[in-house]
């Protein structure tokens, strides 16, 4: 290459600075393509693009959903550098704007995040966006150099045919010009390159590691002032009055307002300091006569009366409560065991928080690490009072949400809104919780009391299961409640029981509800949170009472011929078999099993664990995961291993209490979260499967904490019925 | 109260309550966001930093005690330990969430500055405090190995 062309190129590229092709899908689901100066001349209000190409080769993939650690910006761009052959080195990633046509989650109908289903529901719209831009490029260098386009091919990020070789940004003004296929090739599984490839580098993990990844809770506007909340400490209390002599002496104090709804004070600083200082010495007085009063306590024996009493709603397909009930009166052996599970914090490492920032036009920008774009966006106009389209969604990385930041009521964003208003509109705010709003905020995992009835022939097989749960339901009230209740179930209630893969000749679920106002939200795996243990608990608590290996007793159940039955199967045999099953383990030390399915995968885990003076050490962990096609082991396997330590840490020592309606845990001393030293080695092993992909964030969850409390259970003999296992007679080293 | 504080190599002059916790002075007055606020309460490390040299919870410090102090934040780092544990954070792709990760990146440069070969047990023992609601941790383990394996070579 001579001087001369070198300097032509230069220029032609600094020409072309801030032109680039996007290629997305129109409202109708369409692929569209378009040629633009930049980002702001396109015309976003007929068309999104999922991905861009720079004049410079720069692809951007769109990221339609949020990252929160899942990895789901690796996993979006995974789909489409694959099918476009691009070099995953070049490749950037860019959040999507709220739009709930072009974004949306084609498996909820509306943009957000949750229910593991961001690969699931990608997997072929962003492959196809992928396709469809590897032939048009080939198309339009075929243009370019009058070369048949079969003799051109896409490698690594370059075009190529016989000599000749171009960068995409090189072919970016032909391929505006031609039309775009509308259902392109996609590769075959034999054909994946980075599908399924292991250790591909996260996307996240150079600005993650050098301080440069932006949250919400980075974010720094021009004007901006800083909110917290003062909430009534109890559930459901209303404001009387307040005075803010104290705070009248904290630098940096603004203002203090009480909220519309009644049940807190925005109180506004120039720093996030000076509005915490000045929020701790607020007197408020509260009025608790329709507010959650009772203790813990009281609302646990609550739960266990009305478990006493007959469901009102049976939920198992084919289960019959009396003929189950029956069949286990008459049974040679029975088991009974009544579990409680308390309410549980999310608690994710960055504390909620989000910032409202006018414009000149009157619209405003909500920065956040926005879990679901697709309610919080049509929520926040209503409140402020704006069209939809004068409300922008900047979607930051989360630090962390476990569910807590999808909630029906947008809840944090609802306050920013209102401290916004509150303020008079023209100034930005930064609401901010500490992590003692955090743990004292509701919107917990509910409490869940489950009565377990297990029939058992002489020869120790299953001979009828009846089951009652008594919990508070997530999705009643909300407007999540029409598309998702059923014949007055709501199914996140008893899911992973009321659908279990064990065949069992009479299984009946009953389902009673419990209200209150605490409160209570999806929380990392959802019902199965507290199904999978009450469910892989009592199985081993039968096994032992049919003195069988806990393993073949499962397998037991899981005989028949259809997928669900093997998948699961699958799984508890390879765990079995990596977790060295079979081999006697040194005195003091066991093991334990759980299974479980949630959102369509499969996993199965075997912790191991040492005893020392009585104390529990978690030396091993041993996954087996049948997740479909693995699009990115590696975050497969990170996902299974943070999922564990969330179910262990949780299962471990995590509660919230009330004492008469106010949450005792102030913060992460109270609400210990699991630690390095608490857990030793996780393994992963993926099922090799070319089943279409399913989620990973979630299922890794369930089985983690009853196969630490059947490991205990096989080596201390007692029934582990109440949890958090810490504060009912477990000590751990 | 006007305070000078020398971070990441420059003289930084803020006018803050004499109270504000070097957390706050660091990420709201002179901008460097990659130090965190997970708790305020010195029990998670999400804030951790360094001074001289060594890892601090700045949630918990005092601005008048680091007046005359070096202070470090994840921007600031550099110097082959640094570079050896953030490459092998990258490598082993240890981060989920990534909102800990400075914390936990800032300890763990402190532990290998004064130990270069820390076993499974020391790790455990310098890292407790950084809390990971991901549960990153078997990851942090293994990265820090390689880090030290790294500056072995």
């Amino acid at each position: 290459m001579t001087i001369e062309t070198t300097r032509r190129n230069l220029l032609k590229g600094v020409a072309a600075t801030g032109t680039a092709l996007f290629i997305g899908y129109n409202t109708n689901g369409i692929l569209n393509h378009t040629i633009a100066n930049a980002a702001e001349n396109l015309d976003v209000t007929s068309f999104n693009p999922f991905v861009k190409i720079a004049s410079d080769g720069t692809v951007t993939v769109i990221i339609k959903h949020f990252e929160m650690g899942q990895g789901t910006t690796t996993g979006l761009t995974t789909l489409v550098a694959e099918e476009l052959d691009a070099n995953w080195e070049n490749i950037k990633i860019e959040f999507a704007p709220s739009d709930n046509e072009k974004y949306k989650n084609l498996a909820f109908g509306a943009q957000g995040t949750g229910g593991s289903t961001a690969i699931a529901n990608s997997f072929i719209q962003y492959r196809t966006a992928g396709a469809a831009v590897r032939t048009l490029l080939i198309e339009a260098a075929s243009k370019k150099w009058s070369i048949s386009s079969k003799e051109i091919s896409i490698e690594n990020g370059l075009i190529k045919a016989g000599n000749k070789s171009a960068h995409f940004g090189e072919v970016i003004k032909e391929a505006a010009a031609l039309p775009l296929p509308e259902k392109p090739n996609l590769k075959t599984p034999d054909q994946f390159k980075l599908i399924g490839k292991a250790n591909m580098p996260r996307k996240d993990n150079v600005d993650k590691t050098d301080g440069t990844a932006m949250f919400a809770m980075d974010v720094k506007v021009p004007n901006m002032v800083y909110a917290v909340i003062l909430r009534s400490p109890r559930f459901g209390g209303t404001l009387v009055s307040f005075q803010t002599d104290e705070a009248k002496r904290v630098k940096g104090f603004i203002d203090a307002k009480p909220m519309p709804s009644k049940d807190g004070i925005a109180v506004y600083a120039s720093s996030t300091w000076a509005a915490i200082s000045a929020k701790r010495v607020i007197e408020a007085k509260w009025d608790y006569s329709k507010a959650e009063n009772r203790s813990t306590k009281q609302i646990a024996d609550a739960h266990l009366e009305v478990l006493k009493k007959t469901p009102n709603f049976q939920t198992r397909k084919g289960g019959d409560f009396e003929k189950t009930k029956q069949a286990i009166s008459t049974s040679a052996k029975k088991v009974e065991a009544e579990f409680t599970l308390p309410y549980l914090a999310h608690a994710p490492m960055e504390p909620l928080n989000c910032v409202i920032e006018p414009h000149s036009d009157g619209g405003i920008t909500l920065h956040d690490g926005c879990q679901f774009p697709g309610i919080v966006h049509p929520t926040l106009a209503k409140i402020i009072g704006l069209k939809p389209e004068q409300v922008k969604i900047k979607t930051y990385y989360a630090g962390g949400s476990f569910g807590r930041r999808a909630t029906a009521k947008s809840d944090y964003a609802v306050e920013a809104a209102f401290a916004f208003k509150l303020f008079g509109g023209k100034k930005a705010v930064k609401l901010v919780w500490t992590r003692e709003d955090d743990l004292a905020g509701g919107y917990y995992r509910p409490m869940a009391a489950h009565r377990v009835e297990i029939g058992l022939s002489d020869k120790g097989e299953i001979s009828a299961w009846n089951h009652h749960i008594v919990t508070q339901s997530i999705i009643k009230g909300t407007p999540f409640e029409g598309a998702l209740v059923k014949d007055g179930v709501d199914h996140t209630s008893v899911e992973g029981v009321a659908d279990a893969e064990y065949e069992i000749p009479g299984f009946s679920v009953g389902l009673t509800d419990w209200t209150s106002k605490i409160p209570v939200l999806w929380w990392r795996s959802v019902g199965h949170s507290h199904s999978a243990y009450v469910k892989e608990v009592s199985m081993d608590l039968a096994a032992k009472a049919a003195g069988k290996d806990p393993v073949q007793f499962r397998l037991n159940y899981l005989k028949s011929d259809n997928k669900d039955q093997k998948r699961l199967a699958g799984v508890i045999k390879l765990a079995a078999k990596k977790a060295d099953w079979e081999k006697p383990l040194p005195k003091g030390w066991a093991r334990g099993i759980a299974a479980h399915k949630s959102f369509s995968t499969y996993v199965a885990e075997v912790v191991e664990i040492s005893s020392t003076d009585g104390n529990i050490k978690i030396e091993r962990v041993v996954c087996a995961v049948d997740c479909g096609l693995a699009v990115n082991p590696d975050v497969i396997k990170a996902q299974m291993e943070g999922g564990i330590g969330f179910g262990l840490g949780a299962i471990m020592r995590n509660q919230i209490t009330l004492a008469e309606g106010e949450v005792e845990q102030a913060n992460f001393p109270d609400y210990e979260p699991l630690r390095i030293n608490d857990i030793g080695k996780i393994e992963v092993h993926i099922t090799p499967s070319v089943e279409a992909p399913t989620g990973v964030g979630e299922p890794g969850v369930p089985p983690a904490g009853p196969a630490l409390a059947n490991a205990i259970m096989a080596l201390k003999g007692t029934p582990l019925l109440t949890l958090p296992l810490n504060e009912n007679g477990v000590d751990f080293a | 109260m006007p305070v000078t504080l020398n971070i990441n190599g420059e003289d930084k002059k803020v006018d803050v309550a004499e109270d504000t916790p070097l957390l706050w002075v660091i990420r709201d007055e002179l901008n460097l966001t990659g130090t965190k606020f997970g708790c305020g309460v010195a029990s998670c490390g999400a804030c951790t930093v360094h001074i001289n040299g060594k890892p601090v919870r700045s949630c918990q410090t005092n601005i008048q005690d680091v007046e005359k102090s070096k202070i470090t934040t994840i921007e600031g780092l550099s110097g082959k330990t640094s570079k050896a544990v953030q490459d092998a954070w990258r490598e082993l792709n240890v981060v989920q969430c990534g909102y800990c990760q400075s914390g936990q990146i800032m300890s763990a440069v402190g532990l290998l500055s004064k130990n270069p070969k820390p076993t499974d047990q020391e790790i455990d023992t310098a890292m407790q405090g950084n809390a990971c609601r991901c549960a990153t941790y078997q990851r942090i383990r293994a990265a820090i190995h390689l880090a030290a394996t790294k500056l072995e070579a």
